[in-house]
């Protein structure tokens, strides 16, 4: 048992240390913030993967066979890497007001542009050229994002629909690259990617570490977290601070572009193939699920890249535990959006101050009193 | 020439809003066949008292009779079936459906649950030659004039026996002409013995319009008057009232401004928010403007900051004529803006207090060079301790603080960047008398150190106090400028009251 106790403090003390990350704010008061505002989550993962405990004894047991890290909390993690790159960039987007739901057709793009190069090379264990072919792929995913950013921000299109262009025409657009087939490849470079391990750890994870942290930096060492946050916070008020709002949401969707394109290569490497209609098939519902889970309202403004890391466990988690459990095949759908619809709700305060304080006078809605400043 | 008898009496009427009084025991009443003209500048309680009556708000005190019969609606819809139509300022209707279909929206009528389309049309066109308007009901509503469409939501409102017809500021958006044929309609309406009440912000169609006028300031009752016997600077004075509370002494007397212009605009203007204007702010001076709400104050302080883009005109900064097409290259030159809508066009609320005092150095420097965190938390240090923001807690949210407060953040904000020439929209309005002290003495200290200041208010004593210069708007011109020298209340509330400059 103190194995087990021990690895949910760590889980603790990896979600604190995510926090402070998100949030390298000096007053203490403000890190008492950050850690309030991912204090759900945290419990509802934790909580999760507690629950496994019942059905699975061993389920936290981690052991190192033949140098690579093995476990079922690993597992998760590994799995869970796509979608927690996939949620990264969904929530620069989602704070800045918008919303991109192009992404699955972005990963399948890039999973088929990669694989397709792979697949025409003379040696496909050559370094050079799957390099080549990832970064291809990947130079392919920054420009899919800077169409989708150059309709909003640039066109004035509604996120919504502008991503929407891109979610159905980018199907099609990877049925083309692979022309209409599954491409398969047997390519080891490839294939570390999605499934190898590189000192003991699973490469993916690594991969989304390294996404996860260029996010921290590119967010919170410069002023973009900032600006992005002002942005989507309240667009008005940013333009007449001088904010140049169209650049910053730009950047946001071409960094959403990005994220989706490593998730790409990391799903196609997975299975050394390239299914150009079900790659990354409604993992933009998944990353905006998790995007909220973590904290980031979806109106935009205030984020949290260790909120979305976690929301993107959560829902990792969940299908884990639904296979673990053995919750029949056909009902899993319908236990994962029930599981889902009890942690949003848990997670709004509005509606945990309904249920535990059902008799405690209603908020004034905050929204009249400025109301009645500014009559005319 | 009214009935003697009010058709709409409310007395006693309280509002409170968290931390605010909207409405203080306010008494209003309404006769049929009479234009009864709502004044008071912005915050007085005129759309409190309104939503009041409509039912959008509940009333914490007081009584509300229609025809004698006590009554509290639930909301619009309940008021307009008891006879209690609005209009309102922005045209809520449907642009892409027809005028008719606008007009009978939601009680089409019906055979076997479908719309009978030729009873709808004829209808709409009943309703609409009882306004002797000739209007084409089946065109998209949506190419009609703004005037048109607002005859259409009258039209529409007074379709159910309107005993009690509500205009918010049914004219601003409309040009004279159309302001025009809608006085035609309301003195229709009016012959058919129909109470209007009438907001608006321009005193030439009060006298135009009314026979009697209620006027309220800080969510209480002024007085009722009839509109004959009230004359148009008497009717100022109530509005805009005298500064009762003692400020502080400013004991700074104002420095001499100095020769050099830092910004000149020329012949600025813009079709529909403000009649081209000429305006020179020097260094070190204080420029004021004055004029009642909706007179193009707010308008000129965003064509100067870029924040619309003139139409007519030009700026000239040090001379040299400058093309200011967004509030970023306004800021790049030196100017800075501060908005009289803190919440919506000011704070971005959920961030801290140190983000937004930021936020506008931050924006020139780009997203690429960040501000050193140390440095950050020195200038927002000094300028908490400077402008005693409280609480001094640079990691709160900014929505934590007061409105005082919180204006001071802007302030901050602005400052940080060191402009030349500072527009100050309406930086004391909503605020307590301390922190109004305070900021006009900023103002003082900041004309010294040079600095070119363009100060907005609705409160003449407070531009009278800060000015060197003060320019009169009037129904969005500028009708005036003086310099402030001998100058006092009175001669400018004549000048706002008239337009003339004697």
């Amino acid at each position: 048992m103190s194995r087990e106790t021990d690895a949910v403090r760590d889980e603790r003390v990896v979600a604190d240390g995510e926090s402070d990350l998100v949030a390298p704010r000096g007053a203490g008061r403000m890190r008492g913030l950050a850690r309030h505002r991912l204090l759900w989550p945290v419990l509802v993962l934790v909580l999760l993967l507690l629950s496994n405990l019942i059905f699975t004894p061993g389920f936290f047991e981690i052991e190192v066979r033949q140098g690579h890290l093995y476990g079922s909390v690993v597992d998760i993690v590994r799995f869970g890497a796509p979608l927690i790159l996939v949620a990264l960039g969904m929530t620069l987007v989602i704070a800045t007001g918008g919303i991109d739901l192009s992404v699955g057709s972005i990963v399948a793009i890039c999973g088929a542009m990669a694989c397709l190069r792979i697949s025409d090379l003379g040696d496909q264990n050559e370094v050079t050229g799957v390099l080549a072919a990832i970064g291809l792929a990947l130079a392919l995913s920054l420009v899919l994002g800077l169409w989708n950013g150059a309709l909003i921000a640039g066109v004035g299109v509604q996120p919504i629909i502008a991503t929407l262009i891109l979610m159905v025409a980018g199907r099609g657009l990877a049925q083309l690259i692979t022309g209409g087939q599954i491409i398969t490849i047997n390519s080891s470079p490839y294939k570390l990617i999605g499934a190898g391990y590189w000192l003991t750890l699973p490469f993916s994870i690594l991969v989304a570490l390294a996404v996860t942290a260029l996010a921290v930096l590119l967010t919170r060492r410069t002023a973009l977290g900032l600006l992005i946050e002002a942005v989507g916070g309240n667009a008005e008020a940013s333009r007449l601070a001088g904010i140049r709002s169209r650049r910053i949401m730009l950047m946001a969707y071409v960094f959403c572009g990005f994220c989706a394109g490593v998730a790409g290569l990391m799903i196609s490497s997975n299975v050394s193939s390239a299914d150009g209609n079900n790659a990354g098939l409604w993992i933009e519902l998944d990353a905006i699920l998790a995007v909220v889970i973590g904290g980031t309202p979806l109106a935009g403004g205030r984020f949290s890249i260790g909120g979305t890391v976690i929301g993107a466990l959560i829902i990792q988690a969940l299908s884990t535990t639904i296979y673990t459990i053995g919750v029949p095949p056909e009902t899993t759908l319908l236990f994962k959006a029930v599981v889902v619809t009890v942690v949003c709700l848990v997670q709004s305060p509005a509606f945990r101050a309904r249920v535990f304080r059902r008799r405690a006078p209603r908020p004034l809605p905050v929204a009249e009193k400025p109301k009645a400043e500014v009559a005319r | 020439m009214a009935d003697p008898r009010p058709i709409l009496t409310m007395t006693g009427i309280s509002k409170d809003f968290p931390g605010v009084r909207a409405l203080a025991d306010v008494g209003f009443r309404l006769f049929p066949g009479e234009v009864h003209a709502l004044m008071g500048e912005n915050g007085a309680g005129k759309s409190t008292l309104i939503k009041v009556l409509t039912g959008v708000y509940d009333v914490d005190q007081g009584e509300i009779a229609l025809d004698g019969e006590p009554v509290r609606f639930s909301g619009p819809l309940q008021a307009r079936q008891a006879g209690v139509s609005t209009v309102y300022q922005e045209v809520n209707l449907c642009a892409n459906l027809s005028v008719a279909e606008n007009i009978l929206i939601g009680r089409e009528p019906r055979r076997f649950g479908a719309i009978r389309w030729a009873a709808l049309r004829r209808r709409a066109a009943e309703l609409l030659r009882r306004l002797q308007l000739d209007i084409d009901v089946t065109a998209p509503l949506g190419t009609c004039s703004i005037a048109v469409q607002q005859m259409v939501a009258i039209a529409r409102a007074i379709d159910v026996s309107a005993k009690v017809l509500i205009l918010d500021e049914p004219t601003s958006s409309l040009d004279a002409g159309e302001v025009g044929q809608l006085f035609q309609v309301i003195k229709r309406l009016k012959d058919e013995g129909i109470a209007i009440l009438f907001v608006t912000h321009f005193l030439d169609q009060v006298y135009e319009v009314s026979d009697r006028v209620t006027v309220l300031r800080n969510g209480r009752l002024v007085g009722e008057y009839l509109t004959r016997d009230l004359s148009q600077i008497d009717l100022v004075g109530k509005m805009i009232g005298k500064e009762l509370q003692v400020l502080e002494h400013l004991d700074e007397e104002r420095a001499p401004a100095a020769p050099e212009p830092v910004v000149e605009a020329r012949a600025l203007g813009r079709r529909g928010a403000v009649a081209p204007f000429d305006l020179t702010v020097r260094r070190g001076e204080v420029v004021g403007l004055a004029g009642l709400l909706g007179s193009g104050r707010t308008e000129v302080a965003r064509l100067l900051f870029g924040a619309d883009r003139a139409d007519h005109g030009r700026i000239l900064l040090d001379g040299v004529p400058v093309s200011l097409r967004t509030p970023r290259a306004a800021m790049g030159r030196g100017l800075a803006f501060c908005s009289e809508n803190r919440r919506t066009e000011g704070l971005v609320e959920e961030l801290t207090v140190r983000e937004n005092i930021i936020l506008a150095l931050q924006a020139v420097r780009g997203w690429a060079r960040p501000i050193p965190r140390r440095r950050q938390e020195e200038l927002v240090g000094r300028y908490i301790q400077a402008l005693r923001i409280t609480p001094a807690d640079p990691g709160l949210p900014v929505r934590a603080l007061s409105g005082g407060n919180q204006q001071k953040v802007l302030l901050a904000r602005w400052l940080i960047t060191e402009p030349r020439l500072l527009i100050l929209d309406e930086p004391t309005r909503g605020i307590d008398v301390g922190a109004k002290a305070e900021i006009q003495r900023l103002v003082v200290s900041l004309s010294k150190d040079g600095m070119g200041v363009l100060f907005i208010s609705a409160e003449l004593e407070e531009v009278l106090r800060l000015s060197h210069r003060i320019a009169v708007l009037r129904d969005r011109r500028m009708v005036a400028q003086m310099v402030n020298e001998g100058v006092d209340a009175d001669r400018v509330m004549r000048v706002i009251a008239s337009g003339e400059s004697s």
